[in-house]
């Protein structure tokens, strides 16, 4: 089995016991890049010269028999909205173009002083805003599993390069689901953590009361691994919460015999893909082999969600947006009669049409009013959806769903109507505006061997008691070994 | 409640976003449609309900104000389009 083809913990013990170097970790990484990712289009970025010199430092400690970190030599890919000094960070958007970091992320430096070597920049849809890595201006990102489809969005390149192998790791970011619909939409592992588990600082922000960074990985062993390593308090992020990071790893371990299992009634209706649906059932009754107990609970405002979201996410995203404006950094339009001329004509080139069309949702929620009709009203619905889950834990340990209503669809097939695009997002939005932990786990293929993945939600700060229910669960399933055919 | 395209010349002023007549016409319908769907929201009675703007249980957070070097601004202001002797060069602002 070549290097790049394994997973964080089995290559953290070939380096830690030296049958392998990091320099030929990283060397195996670029090559399955530079084999594959012509196809897929994960990357918008590499810099192996970076890694390489990274490796070998991380080689000449090992040999030295000096202390290391967590994923000492771990080659990682970082989305292309994280911020890494001296590296290019642009969002998927021509309005970056030419942006260098001033500095690091505090869940990328992290991820840096754990050893780990962030190996280039991953594809996404522009901003953060979309559900199939089609709106980036470097071009679609592909599906692994079949080239003709979606990898999903927005986190779409982040999920493809590792299930393609072509990392062994990577950060998303999540803010309607835009780390586990790609994710399962993949067959790899994405968690979403609590809103304030993990720094946003440095994170290109999008709805900055949504937005959380989180783990791709090739299984859930990984994706604790990795959570353990990004997350904790932070002074640059004030929503950054004091409170012990438990050692995720260490907790996977262990039975979870008796735990109840929510399975929200809302989430399972008419019109739903019945692959998906029997998936995802099938599942279910795997954790009652397992000795879980799965009982009904009800999340009854669901079907306000995406509406709430919409209005939220673009209101907050129109104010986030408003500092593009061609003077301190990015691209500026080379022609204008003034300075307001110049901002206008700045946006109007630098800016997708998805982008534009969240800017102008939001200015419009914002504008004199309307504020009290949409925005404080979705304020208001986000309060009924949280307190929704609050209910339905009263009754249920964790809950699970289905992560996406279909599997992957075809490039172009939603691209022109936002509505219909919008509404894929419908089990993964209602997680962000409660603000919960929630991990997506590959759960079977369809027909046409696309992969299906299920959605495991906890309370608060219980991203330990969702990775154990994910770990027993993945241990006694094998899709997650599955790889797709690049050959 | 319609959404026209006055609608769209008014917001996208705000915006600070020039729209081309495809743009402004794609843009209408699409808003008009995705406005009248978030309408639903209007099915609830939220009277009574507090609005969240985000989970957390946070007041104010403080830290002590002590002085830290956290960049290099030489790296952050290198990052404009266009200056000149580390300022920003923009079009003349009062005449």
């Amino acid at each position: 089995m070549s290097l790049y083809s394994k997973t964080a913990h089995e290559l953290m013990e070939l380096l830690n016991k030296r049958r392998i170097s990091s320099r030929e970790l990283v060397n195996s990484v670029f090559d399955r890049i530079e084999k594959v990712d012509p196809k897929i289009n994960a990357f918008v970025l590499t810099d192996k010269e970076e890694s390489l010199r990274l490796a070998d430092q991380i080689d000449a400690k090992r040999a030295k028999g000096e202390e290391v970190g967590l994923l000492a030599g771990i080659p990682v890919g970082i989305k292309d909205n994280l911020c890494y000094r001296g590296r290019a960070t642009t969002c998927g958007s021509k309005i970056l173009k030419g942006y260098h970091g001033s500095y690091t992320a505090t869940a990328v430096s992290k991820l840096v002083d754990s050893g780990a070597i962030p190996v280039g920049n991953l594809n996404m849809d522009e901003f953060a805003m979309g559900s199939s890595c089609e709106t980036s201006a470097y071009g679609s990102c592909k599906n692994p599993w079949n080239l003709e489809y979606i990898p999903g969005g927005s986190s779409g390149g982040s999920a493809a390069a590792v299930s393609a192998d072509e990392v062994i790791m990577a950060l998303g970011s999540d803010t309607g689901g835009s780390i586990r619909q790609p994710a399962s939409l993949c067959g790899v592992v994405g968690m979403k953590p609590t809103y304030g588990r993990v720094s946003r600082f440095g994170l290109v922000a999008y709805a900055s009361s949504l937005d959380q960074i989180g783990p791709i990985t090739k299984d859930v062993t990984d994706n604790a691994l990795l959570l353990k390593v990004i997350s904790g308090h932070d002074s640059f992020d004030s929503t950054a919460v004091h409170t012990d990071v438990p050692d995720y790893v260490s907790l996977l371990e262990g039975s979870i015999k008796g735990l109840k299992i929510g399975i929200p009634k809302e989430y399972f209706v008419d019109g739903m893909d019945s692959e998906v649906e029997s998936a995802v059932k099938n599942a279910i009754k795997k954790f009652s082999e397992l000795g879980c107990e799965p009982v009904e609970v009800s999340l009854p405002h669901t079907q306000y969600a995406i509406a709430a979201y919409y209005i939220i996410a673009t209101a907050e995203a129109s104010s986030n947006l408003a500092r593009f404006d061609g003077v301190r950094y990015g691209f500026r339009a080379e022609e204008s009669d003034d300075l307001i001329d110049m901002y206008f004509r700045t946006k109007s080139a630098g800016f997708g049409a998805e982008v534009k069309r969240r800017i102008l949702l939001g200015t419009y929620v914002l504008s004199s009013g309307y504020y009290d009709a949409y925005y404080k009203k979705a304020q208001k619905v986000r309060t009924l959806i949280k307190q929704d889950f609050d209910m339905a834990f009263d009754k249920a340990d964790c809950i699970i769903t289905p992560t996406a209503p279909t599997p992957a669809f075809k490039l172009g097939e939603k691209l022109n109507d936002p509505l219909t695009m919008y509404l894929s997002d419908i089990f993964t939005i209602s997680i962000n505006l409660a603000g919960l932990p929630c991990i997506a786990v590959p759960c079977g293929f369809t027909r046409n061997n696309l992969p299906v993945g299920m959605q495991i939600i906890g309370k608060p700060f219980s991203e330990d008691k969702i990775l154990k229910t994910a770990y027993n669960f993945e241990r006694a399933t094998d899709f997650h070994k599955a790889k797709p055919n690049l050959v | 409640m319609a959404f026209t395209e006055k609608d769209v010349d008014y917001i996208s002023k705000l915006a600070r976003i020039y729209l081309s007549d495809e743009e402004k016409r794609n843009f209408t319908t699409q808003l008009d449609s995705i406005l009248e769907y978030v309408d639903k929201l209007n099915e609830l009675d939220t009277s009574d309900i507090e609005p969240t703007a985000h989970i957390l249980p946070l007041n104010n957070v403080m830290r002590d104000d002590t002085v830290k070097k956290i960049w290099d601004t030489e790296l952050a202001i290198r990052q404009s389009p266009l200056m000149k002797d580390r300022l920003y060069i923009v079009a003349k602002v009062i005449e």
